[in-house]
């Protein structure tokens, strides 16, 4: 099995991945970082959004290889020296989840969402925006609220 | 009100793990050594299991073991059963066929599973998944619940003539037609409650460990309630004796009822792990979820509701076909009963109730409860007959309602319940002041002047939680009682652990039960640790479903802490020197009455511990005590919610414009929470009224399978919602807490489907009402439109 790497949360990393490995079995079992989910088979739900060079892409929609010498972000790197990103901080003091599961992907979206949009978002645009994440536990009214408050706190 | 206490809206003690990607679902446990298991499914509805050839498959690289149903047999596993026995009005019992976790003679739906591949990774095993060859023969399928019975369907059980599982009724049919006879208006509709597919967003999961040193089995899965599985799977399932058996479910990511169930997948792991000898993983993906989670809903009902000349609601009755399944899931016969035609008189005073229910097999995925459970049918039944009724009769909607409400209480409804404590007018009332309902003309006509169709429906919906009195649901046919068990720990310094046998699955408890505990020992929120999910840790409990945790679960906790303060205060009379009778608690404190002697909880849980005061003949050391309770009665959460929808007539597509939700929980202990519950159940009770169709051709084949063909609640198709309480307490719980977990969900449909007809000014349409299904009543009714 070839070895892939990349820069994951700050860290260089090598695992090693078949060619059919996707960027979030790499990242869940070669590099044990499950805060990476994955709700679905179809590129739908959005629970395996990472950033990938800044960007945000679906983990489970890509083969590791594909990300081979890339800087990767996950959930377990947003927050720096134990302070939490202030879309996590968002999140929490907004009621934004319920289960949790779903909640990583919607925080990488969202903290995204804020690099390209701006820090002045409206429910609008947030709910647009969030059409490739899938939430089953909150309809969506919390989340919107804490991505608003959380896009205010990035500025 | 203290800032962590009962009432306060605190911020989630669980949530930091959550937002840091450091909660612990299933999948993401890992044990040494393990392997993982592929089901191989029957891609057909039904089909004869002529022969299974693994041998190709045993020589692929990585393979482990190729396993079957006959080897399941050969062991002697047994088969997954149904606990909740529902006889027919004959008094013949239900027809339960044989459902083995592993098919061998006959596969019943597509999905069920016919040979297991377990291999040293995944990819391995599903490499040599598809080199098992199975020869089927295929035989004719019925997937629609109408047809199942009708003479020549193809007959899926042979314990089951006609596919027909039981035949049940409930309530007086005479006194019924009598009211039918004399009435003044009947109102009358077909509806079908469509078939769902619950989707939390965790797909299932199970990690089985065999211990051979030990001959114990530990399992690590996605349930809602871990003791119910282990005493199943001991006990019906015989797997091993249940102290030889440890369940886990660490966080459960949604479960919606899904994940109440003993399904095959869990079984097949526990077995595999022992006769490998290495832990099994399994991780569902979404399309298998799709195949073998057990979906819900799925009725076809014709209801009529007979009125007076003065428009008083005198009997209703409702001829219903619910459709199971291809086998019969864990407590799928109570659904479309107990939990159905038992609150058919909603929140009003009908004398004559009469409800026929057939159950009957089809070629689909199991079908048990999804959230509100049998709920959401009957408040779809009842509300929308006293809408379109008003509509026929020309009386205002609400004040419809309103004449026909229960005002007393105790009410003994027809239909077994008795409810205890309302105020439906006063959630009515509050809801059409939040939603502007005067308004509303001067609305439509603006939508009207726009090209766009208007409309406005009501939901005054109630629902029975606080699952439930364990004499009651025996005498109803249930093999469990329905009660709750806590377990309150007080460590030497003061810091508690309190082991309660509910299921946390995004409710919040950890907070929830944290504040409940803070504000009766008068500890910081900080101080109190919320374990549950474990069978070696937690020593039995009924888990979470049907709205019960804060009104059972949180009441068990309530006596447990009686009986920690209780002996708390015969540690304080040591300590303090006083007699007993007068020493009194409070605010964490406990002092002798009269005087100005004192000492903090945390002291005496110490003196509790180091026992020098007092001897152990005298009083027994330690601060630990545990309870169970028996609630006494259900809850009756109740509420009214008022959607208001446009919709553009042109493509059909709806928007819904406003939510206004108003509902009546009892004492809420965390508003934030309880919101966070109404605005998810509402999403999913939209999710069912205008986008989620379950589609199966006539082969049995299912077409929405994907999340590309199921069309989920997207946050840009959903409001934001207006939610507010009032509050009557209920009487049966020392907490006042009725119950806020499916509210939504069974309120909302209803809502929205009257909505949706009075703007259209026909009720001629069925869920979902997606925009094809609206521009096609559009075009078949096309009176109302032109009037406007």
């Amino acid at each position: 099995m070839p070895a892939v790497s990349m820069t994951v949360n700050g860290k260089a990393v090598t695992a090693d991945a078949d060619a059919r490995t996707l960027l979030v079995q790499y990242l869940r079992e070669g590099l044990r970082l499950t805060g990476t989910h994955v709700g679905c088979d179809t590129s739908q739900c959005g629970a395996c959004v990472v950033h990938m060079n800044g960007k945000a892409v679906k983990a489970c929609t890509m083969f590791a290889w594909q990300a081979e010498g890339a800087t990767i972000t996950t959930i377990e790197g947003l927050a720096q020296d134990g302070k939490l990103h202030p879309m996590q901080e968002a999140f929490r003091d907004n009621h934004g989840l319920q289960c949790g599961f779903c909640t990583p992907g919607m925080i990488m979206t969202a903290v995204d969402m804020v690099n390209r949009k701006g820090n002045a978002l409206d429910d609008k645009t947030i709910r647009h925006e969030l059409e490739g994440n899938i939430c089953r536990c909150t309809g969506y009214h919390n989340i919107v609220k804490s991505i608003a408050a959380g896009a205010k706190a990035m500025a | 009100m203290s800032a962590t206490g009962i009432g306060a809206a605190v911020r989630r003690k669980e949530d930091h793990r959550f937002v840091t990607g450091k909660g612990q679902y299933t999948d993401d446990i890992n044990r040494p050594g393990q392997t993982y298991i592929y089901f191989v499914r029957s891609p057909h509805a039904h089909a004869k299991i002529k022969k299974i050839d693994g041998a190709e498959a045993k020589g692929m690289p990585g393979v482990v073991a190729v396993l079957t149903g006959a080897d399941l047999a050969a062991d002697k596993i047994g088969n997954l059963i149904c606990g909740w026995a529902i006889s027919s009005k004959d008094g013949s019992p239900m027809k339960m066929s044989a459902h083995p976790a592993i098919a061998s003679e006959k596969a019943n739906h597509v999905g069920d599973a016919v040979a297991v591949v377990i291999a040293e990774t995944l990819a391995q095993a599903k490499d040599a998944g598809e080199k098992v060859k199975i020869d089927y023969e295929v035989l004719p399928a019925v997937a629609d619940p109408a047809k199942a019975q009708a003479a020549g369907a193809p007959l899926i059980h042979d314990v089951a003539p006609n596919n027909t599982i039981y035949q049940w009724h409930l309530g007086d049919q005479k006194a019924t037609e009598a009211a039918f006879k004399s009435a003044n208006h009947v109102t009358k509709l077909d509806i079908v409650n469509n078939r769902l597919v619950p989707n939390a967003i965790e797909p299932r999961a199970a990690l089985a460990d065999y211990d051979s040193g030990n001959d114990t089995l530990t399992l690590w899965n996605t349930s809602q309630n871990p003791h119910v599985a282990r005493l199943v799977i001991a006990a019906f399932v015989g797997m091993a004796p249940e102290h030889k058996l440890r369940v886990i479910a660490p966080d459960v990511g949604g479960g919606f009822g899904s994940k109440i169930f003993i399904y095959p997948e869990e079984v097949v792991c526990l077995w595999a792990s022992r006769k490998v000898n290495r832990p099994v993983k399994w991780n569902s993906d979404r399309s298998e979820a799709f195949l073998t989670d057990a979906h819900g809903r799925d009725h076809v009902t014709h209801a009529e509701m007979a009125f007076d000349a003065e428009g008083r609601i005198t009997g209703l009755r409702a001829k219903t076909i619910a459709n199971l399944g291809a086998y019969m899931s864990t407590f799928s016969s109570s659904v479309p009963t107990y939990l159905y035609a038992t609150l058919l008189s909603g929140q009003y005073g009908i004398p004559n109730i009469y409800c026929e229910v057939d159950a009957v097999y089809t070629n689909t995925v199991p079908v048990d409860a999804y959230r509100g459970a049998g709920r959401p049918e009957a408040t779809f039944v009842v509300e929308r007959l006293v809408e379109a009724g008003a509509r026929e009769m020309s009386i205002d909607p609400a004040d419809l309602r309103k004449k026909n409400f229960i005002k007393t209480f105790p009410h003994q409804t027809p239909v077994i319940m008795a409810y205890d404590a309302g105020d439906y007018g006063a959630s009515l009332k509050k809801a059409q002041d939040l939603a502007d309902v005067k308004g509303f003309a001067k609305r439509k006509r603006d939508s009207a002047r726009n090209g766009k169709l208007r409309g406005m429906g009501y939901s005054t919906y109630i629902e029975a939680c606080g699952i439930a009195p364990s004499q009651a649901v025996g005498s109803l046919g249930a093999g469990v009682g329905l009660w709750e068990s806590a377990e309150v720990r007080v460590n030497p310094t003061g810091s508690v652990e309190v082991l309660t046998g509910s299921h946390s699955h995004g409710q919040g408890h950890e907070t929830t039960f944290a504040q409940l505990v803070s504000e009766r020992l008068g500890i910081p929120i900080e101080n109190v640790s919320i374990v549950h999910g474990d069978t070696d840790k937690v020593q039995f409990g009924m888990g979470t479903y049907g709205s019960r945790s804060g009104a059972v679960g949180m009441t068990a906790i309530v006596k447990a802490l009686d009986k920690v303060e209780a002996k708390a205060k015969k540690v304080a009379a040591f300590m303090l020197e006083a007699a007993e009778g007068d020493i009194e608690f409070k605010d964490g404190k406990f002092t002798v009455a009269g005087t100005d002697k004192a000492a903090a909880f945390g002291d005496v849980a110490l003196n509790a511990y180091i026992a020098h005061k007092f001897t152990g003949a005298e009083l027994e050391p330690g601060l630990k005590e545990g309870a169970f309770y028996d609630p006494t009665n259900f809850t009756f959460p109740a509420g009214c919610h008022i959607c208001e929808i446009e919709i553009d007539p042109a493509t059909g597509e709806s928007q819904i414009v406003a939510w206004t939700a108003v509902d009546d929980f009892g004492v809420v202990i965390n508003p934030m929470i309880v919101e966070g519950q109404v605005h998810g159940g509402i999403a999913q009770g939209v999710g069912q009224a205008l986008y989620e169709g379950t589609v199966y051709d006539k082969e049995g084949q299912l077409v929405t399978g994907s999340y590309m063909d199921y069309a989920m609640p997207r946050a840009d198709y959903l409001p934001s919602f207006k939610v507010d309480t009032t509050e009557t307490k209920c009487p049966s719980n020392p907490l006042g807490i009725k119950g806020c977990g499916e509210a939504g969900a069974i309120a909302a449909p209803a809502a929205v489907m009257n909505a949706i007809t009075d703007a259209l000014g026909t009720e001629d349409i069925a869920m979902p009402a997606t925009p094809a299904a609206v521009w096609r009543a559009i075009q078949k009714h096309p009176t109302r439109q032109a009037a406007e």
